[in-house]
C-alpha cells in the first residue's frame, strides 16, 4: 500500500492520476453489458499470455518430445493440469468474446466516422486470434493436432496459383514435420503475441481518445 | 440518496473489489508458484547396489577409477548420469571407494600416480590417497560409497536423489 505521503510524491513524478482520469474516469454513455466484451477479451488475453509464459517452461517444441513434455505438465508437475486446462479454455472463450465483441460492433454500428480504425485493427486482431488457435492447436503434437494441421495447411494450399506456395511456407517444407511444429511454435509465442499486443495498444488508445459509442437510439 | 454516516457507496465497492482482487490474485497466483517450483519439490531417492567388477582385479594400494552409467527418468526424458569411483584396496582387502566428484563444487577428480594425489583441475584442489585435502578449496575429504563384496564381487551402495 502507497502510503498518504508516498502517493503526491509519486503522482508528481510519474502523473498517476492524469493515467487514472484518462482511463479509468473518462466520460461513458449509458450501455450494457455488450459493452464488457471487450474488456473480458483483454483480460482473457492477459490470462493466455500468463498461463503461457508458465507453460513454456516445461513444453518443448520438438516431435520427439512435444507430447512426453505435455504428459509431463498434465501428471508430473503441480497444477500443471490447471495452468494448461486455463490455457485451452481460455483460448476458446476468446475466440468466442472476440467474437462476440465484433457481432456487438457491428450491429450497433459502431464501426462508422469516427471509429474506423478501430475496427480495421480489430479485424486483424480478430484474424491474429485465430492464428493464435490455429498455431497453438499444433503443439500438442498428438493426432488430432497433426491432422487438423494438415487439413487447416491443406485449405491453405488451395489458393490458385500459389497455394503450393503457401503450403510450403506454411509447412516449412512439402509436408508436416519437426520444421512445422517450431515455426508453429515461434509464430505462436513471439510473432501474433507481438502483432496482438502491438494492435491493442492501437485499438485501446483509439477507444478511450474516441470513447465508445452510445447505444443506437430511434432516430439515428 | 441519503448518504451513509459511516460507509460511502465508493468505498464500500472499494473495499469489496480489493478484497475479491486479493482472493482472485492468491488463488491464481499460488498455483503458478507451485507450478514453477514443483520439480524442486518431487525429491525421489533411489538407492541400488552397483557392482563394480571383481575384487582381484583391482590392484592392492592404488586407487584404480572405475565408470558406470545409471539412468533415472527426469520429467519428460531419461537422464543418464555417467559415475565415476575410485576402488582403493589394501594390503588386508579392506576397500575403500572414493567418489570422483570433487567436494568443492563439483568437478571430476583424476588420481596422479606421479605425485600419488588426487587432483581436480577446475580449482587446483589436491586430496592424498586416502581422501583427504592435502591443498586447495575443498570443505572436505571425497566422499565414500558403502561398499561389499558378495562371492568376490565388489559392490557399492549408490543412492540417488
Amino acid at each position: 500500500m502507497i502510503s498518504k505521503r508516498m502517493y503526491p510524491w509519486l503522482d508528481e513524478r510519474l502523473g498517476l492520476s492524469g493515467i487514472y482520469k484518462t482511463v479509468l474516469d473518462r466520460m461513458v454513455p449509458k450501455v450494457n453489458w455488450w459493452f464488457t466484451l471487450g474488456s473480458a477479451t483483454l483480460f482473457l488475453f492477459a490470462l493466455q499470455v500468463v498461463t503461457g509464459i508458465m507453460l513454456s517452461a516445461y513444453y518443448v517444441p520438438s516431435p520427439d518430445k512435444a507430447y512426453d513434455s505435455i504428459q509431463y505438465i498434465m501428471n508430473g508437475v503441480a497444477f500443471g493440469w490447471l495452468i494448461r486446462g486455463i490455457h485451452h479454455w481460455g483460448a476458446t472463450l476468446m475466440v468466442i468474446t472476440v467474437f462476440l465483441h465484433m457481432l456487438r460492433v457491428f450491429f450497433y454500428a459502431a464501426y462508422k466516422y469516427p471509429r474506423e480504425i478501430t475496427w480495421t485493427t480489430g479485424v486483424f486482431l480478430l484474424l491474429a486470434t485465430l492464428g493464435m488457435g490455429f498455431t497453438g492447436y499444433l503443439l500438442p503434437w498428438d493426432q488430432k493436432a497433426y491432422w487438423a494441421t494438415t487439413v487447416g495447411t491443406s485449405i491453405a494450399g488451395t489458393v490458385p496459383g500459389i497455394g503450393e506456395f503457401i503450403l510450403r511456407a506454411l509447412r516449412g517444407g512439402s509436408d508436416l514435420s519437426g520444421v512445422t511444429l517450431a515455426r508453429f511454435f515461434s509464430a505462436h509465442i513471439w510473432m501474433f503475441p507481438a502483432i496482438i499486443i502491438a494492435l491493442i495498444g492501437v485499438h485501446i488508445y483509439l477507444v478511450i481518445r474516441i470513447g465508445i459509442s452510445s447505444v443506437p437510439k430511434e432516430n439515428d | 440518496m441519503a448518504r451513509s454516516p459511516n460507509l460511502s457507496r465508493r468505498g464500500f465497492i472499494m473495499s469489496v473489489m480489493t478484497f475479491a482482487g486479493s482472493i482472485m490474485g492468491i488463488v491464481v497466483g499460488l498455483p503458478v508458484i507451485g507450478f514453477l517450483i514443483s520439480p524442486a519439490l518431487n525429491v525421489t531417492k533411489s538407492d541400488a547396489w552397483v557392482p563394480v567388477g571383481k575384487l582381484d582385479s583391482y590392484p592392492v594400494g592404488v586407487p584404480t577409477p572405475f565408470s558406470f552409467t545409471r539412468t533415472k527418468v527426469n520429467g519428460w526424458e531419461k537422464t543418464v548420469n555417467s559415475i565415476s569411483v575410485f576402488v582403493l584396496r589394501d594390503a588386508t582387502d579392506k576397500v575403500r571407494v572414493f567418489s570422483s566428484v570433487c567436494t568443492h563444487l563439483g568437478c571430476r577428480v583424476t588420481f596422479h600416480k606421479d605425485s600419488n594425489e588426487f587432483i581436480c583441475p577446475c580449482h587446483d584442489a589436491h586430496f592424498n590417497k586416502d581422501g583427504g585435502v592435502v591443498s586447495g578449496p575443498p570443505p572436505r575429504p571425497l566422499d565414500q560409497y558403502e561398499s561389499k563384496v558378495e562371492n568376490g564381487a565388489l559392490l557399492i551402495h549408490v543412492i540417488q536423489s
